[in-house]
């Protein structure tokens, strides 16, 4: 509520491109994966999607600098912002919770355990564990070896952790008006975004060819790529926000008091972090 | 709060007219199909959100005829099963997901800014966005029908591994055309939140805001809350039918049953997003043909904000035949019985704001108050439904398809059937043609009652859902309900020749189109002008 004045934007044509963009790439993966053709048709998409979110952007940010927002649009976007964050954490929430259903009732009640371990007669050989290593059907391999969470994991975990701290102390430079802090501060945030990525990229080469675990391998290999590999696709995007972050600043867009982009950028990073953090817990650890 | 509309704004002298968006911001407002494919005004969004919620309503009502019509006997007479399948599943999915979603959106993009002052909804271009994904979602999605193998037809829950290790292969294709759906649902129950968050008129409290706006604040964080489980869970999906991974499958320790638990924690929020809304609507109308102030409003706003809650504890009751363990069975079917307060402080408000009201009966009231008595029988027997021993006998039978039927059909849809009515005035500046529309409720009603009230009976006596053919002591009931149903399906001709009589002339409404409306959008002139409250209102609060 303010009395201020509220922009309004006449017409655009970035949101319908977007939905034929999305469409175009939508149908070319489903090509792709139904018909084992169409991977021009999905990369064109992608790539759309890409321009048009770029266009999109680059006229907000045009309008932002133009002046033509106040205070009131300033909450719209980071109210729709934080309720957007809210819909990834749920998001993955849903991986975390058939993570949980899995580990707690499904695979206990298959070995004979619990209100339901009737479902042990489908395979009475079978043993629950988690890890699980051995399938309850013999026809699916298992994984070979299992990662131990205090090697490459830890060394993850530390790398986003201090990233997300890198960025609070280039977050902090901006706001006190120090671009210089800013922009090496966001530069370290970004070297680090880029080698825990190439790390996660090791860790998948040996999951694939020294330990067997791969997306056939069981629930096990399933949820393992299920989480790690949004979170990793989440994480890349993250940075993508990050590195036009930095072009930004370089560009001497932000001020001290006005630059909500850089700061929901921040906040995208700390939700990526944070998710992290369950999954070094309850993918790796425990 | 005028808005700031680019053409009178310095920026257009301090940067150069080529950026794409910025240059057309420049310009008069395209005309032609231009301006429905460019538009940012909520009103016009909406409108675009009306039409197609209608169209996809025939659609799916078509594929519901196509279902009764080879039910009309017993036999198999006009489609083979596989086909039959598929129309029901279809039946479901563009019903739910591109017809009362949509209705709802539409409704909301025309009337939350008109019922808090807004000059628009918070962020405009991502609305033209968000419906401009369900004409994409939807004709990919009926394009299934056409690819080989058929479309999904598996019902519109699509439980594993139905669609994953017997499903067709057009199955892909749905699972992206619901991403795409998801996606818009998302981005639009985004918008409706910073709207009513932050685009009051200054001096509107929250609890000052109609039932119908907090309606859809509930609804729309609903949304938010659930379809990414929705995504999340058809991602799982995805990858079970295309990557070899063993989510719903036993033989490699994934649980078809956790299907079952993560679609219907999207499930069971998912279907009060298809009644909240219809509340916030009837909480407006009977108010207004009362003519007396809605009794109970802060009661109201709680009851909703209950019922939302309860949602996110109550979905196993779909599942209560599936084999859960004793102790779910019990907390599910006490958590989903407690839903039922709640709802009666709903029911039992409206009846005691008509309590000594002046009534009268135009149109809308007439939807209004045939969704308080018929939605009521759908919510009673949700609650026969509840009872999970008693729901050993009628799961999967008829009387689950009577039961969603009388609250999605009599409830939401006439709810938005009673939205439209009362709210035509302000769209388009004349009053709906009373006797067309008489002829549309009554015959809507008997025809609903006639297709889903001899369900509740077939069901009872052991008629399975699903099936394209039954045993002959069904056949009654069976008739009696596609004779009803194609009753009900031509009725809403007469509704769309009352829509597009009342768009092109009628009586003149004036702005306050009905004596006892209270609410902000009758400040407006009527047809309401493209562009309104540019400046924000002074907002007069009454004591509720």
């Amino acid at each position: 509520m303010s009395g201020g004045s509220y922009y309004v934007p006449s017409t655009s044509k970035w949101p319908i491109l977007g939905s034929l963009a999305l469409g175009l790439m939508m149908i070319g993966t489903g090509m792709v994966l139904v018909h084992d053709r169409g991977t021009p048709i999905m990369t064109l998409g992608l790539l759309a999607v890409l321009a048009v979110m770029g266009f999109w952007f680059r006229d907000v940010v045009k309008e932002s600098r133009g002046g033509l927002y106040d205070a009131q649009m300033d909450r719209s976007f980071r109210q729709g912002m934080g309720w957007f964050i809210f819909s990834e954490v749920m998001f993955f929430a849903a991986f975390f919770g058939a993570l949980f259903y899995i580990r707690t009732f499904a695979l206990p009640w298959l070995d004979g355990e619990g209100a339901k371990g009737v479902a042990a007669l489908l395979w009475p050989e079978f043993t629950a564990s988690w890890p699980l290593m051995s399938p309850p059907d013999t026809a699916v391999a298992g994984p070979r070896d299992t990662f131990s969470p205090w090697q490459l994991p830890l060394v993850n975990t530390l790398i986003l952790v201090a990233s997300s701290i890198t960025l609070t102390v280039a977050h902090e430079g901006l706001k006190e008006g120090h671009r210089d802090t800013t922009r090496n501060w966001l530069f370290a945030t970004l070297l680090l975004a880029i080698s825990f990525i190439t790390i996660q990229g090791v860790e998948y080469y040996e999951a694939y060819v020294h330990y067997g675990i791969t997306l056939e391998a069981g629930i096990y290999g399933a949820t393992f790529f299920l989480l790690t590999g949004f979170h990793g696709a989440h994480v890349i995007i993250g940075a993508t926000i990050l590195a036009v972050m930095l072009v930004r600043v370089l560009r001497g867009h932000f001020s001290s008091d006005n630059h909500f982009g850089f700061e929901a950028a921040c906040w995208y990073w700390h939700f990526v972090d944070v998710v992290w953090i369950g999954l070094f817990l309850f993918v790796y650890v425990f | 709060m005028a808005p700031k509309l680019p053409p009178h704004h310095p920026v257009e002298q301090s940067t150069s007219a080529t950026a794409g968006g910025q240059a057309s911001a420049h310009h008069a407002p395209p005309r032609g199909i231009l301006r429905w494919l460019l538009t940012t005004n909520h009103k016009e969004i909406g409108s675009l959100y009306l039409i197609f919620s209608l169209i996809m309503f025939f659609i799916g009502g078509i594929f519901a005829l196509v279902v009764r019509a080879e039910l009309f006997q017993p036999g198999l007479q006009l489609v083979n099963p596989e086909f039959f399948n598929q129309m029901t599943t279809m039946h479901g999915l563009i019903m739910v997901f591109a017809a009362v979603m949509p209705a709802f959106t539409g409704l909301a993009n025309w009337m939350i800014p008109l019922q808090i002052g807004a000059p628009d909804m918070a962020l405009p271009r991502l609305n033209n966005f968000s419906f401009w994904l369900l004409p994409v979602a939807f004709l990919l999605l009926l394009s299934t029908l056409l690819m080989p193998g058929g479309g999904p037809n598996f019902g519109w829950t699509f439980y594993a591994p139905l669609s994953t290790t017997y499903a067709p292969p057009s199955t892909t294709f749905f699972i992206l055309s619901l991403h795409i759906a998801g996606i818009s649902s998302i981005l639009g129950a985004i918008n409706i939140v910073a709207t009513i968050i932050n685009m009051r008129a200054p001096g509107m409290r929250m609890m000052d805001m109609p039932l119908f706006v907090w309606t859809w604040l509930i609804t729309a964080f609903l949304l938010i809350a659930v379809m990414p489980v929705l995504a999340g869970v058809i991602t799982m999906m995805l990858m079970d039918i295309n990557f070899g991974t063993h989510f719903f499958n036993a033989a490699g320790g994934g649980d078809p049953v956790l299907f079952q638990h993560l679609f219907w924690f999207f499930g069971h929020p998912e279907v009060y997003i298809m009644i909240l809304p219809a509340f916030g609507i009837v909480s407006a109308i009977i108010p207004t043909f009362a003519r007396k102030r809605l009794f109970g409003y802060a009661s109201m706003v709680y009851a909703t904000a209950s019922i939302a809650i309860l949602s996110f504890l109550v979905w196993a009751h779909h599942m209560f035949v599936v084999g859960l363990p004793l102790a779910a069975e019990l907390f599910f079917m006490y958590t989903t019985m407690i839903i039922a307060v709640p709802t009666g402080v709903k029911v039992f408000n409206w009846i005691t704001t008509l309590f000594r009201g002046s009534i009268t009966f135009e149109p809308p009231m007439l939807f209004a108050l045939a969704f308080v008595v018929l939605f009521t029988i759908g919510g009673f027997s949700g609650l026969m439904l509840a009872i999970a021993p008693a729901d050993f006998q009628y799961h999967d039978t008829y009387f689950v398809v009577a039961h969603f039927h009388y609250v999605l059909v009599p409830g939401a849809v006439f709810a938005i059937m009673a939205g439209v009515y009362y709210w035509l005035p302000k769209w388009t500046g004349h009053y709906p043609n009373v006797k067309l529309a008489q002829w549309h409720f009554w015959l809507s009603v008997i025809g609903v009652n006639l297709t889903f009230f001899p369900m509740h009976f077939a069901g009872l006596a052991g008629m399975p859902r699903r099936i394209p053919d039954y045993a002959l002591q069904f056949a009654d009931f069976n008739l009696v309900s596609s004779l009803g149903a194609f009753m009900f399906g031509a009725s809403q001709l007469v509704f769309v020749a009352v829509v597009i009589l009342c768009v092109r002339g009628g009586e003149k409404a004036p702005a306050k189109a009905w004596e006892g409306a209270e609410d902000l959008e009758w400040s407006v002139p009527s047809p309401a002008p493209l562009h309104t409250f540019e400046t924000p209102p002074t907002f007069q609060r009454h004591e509720h």
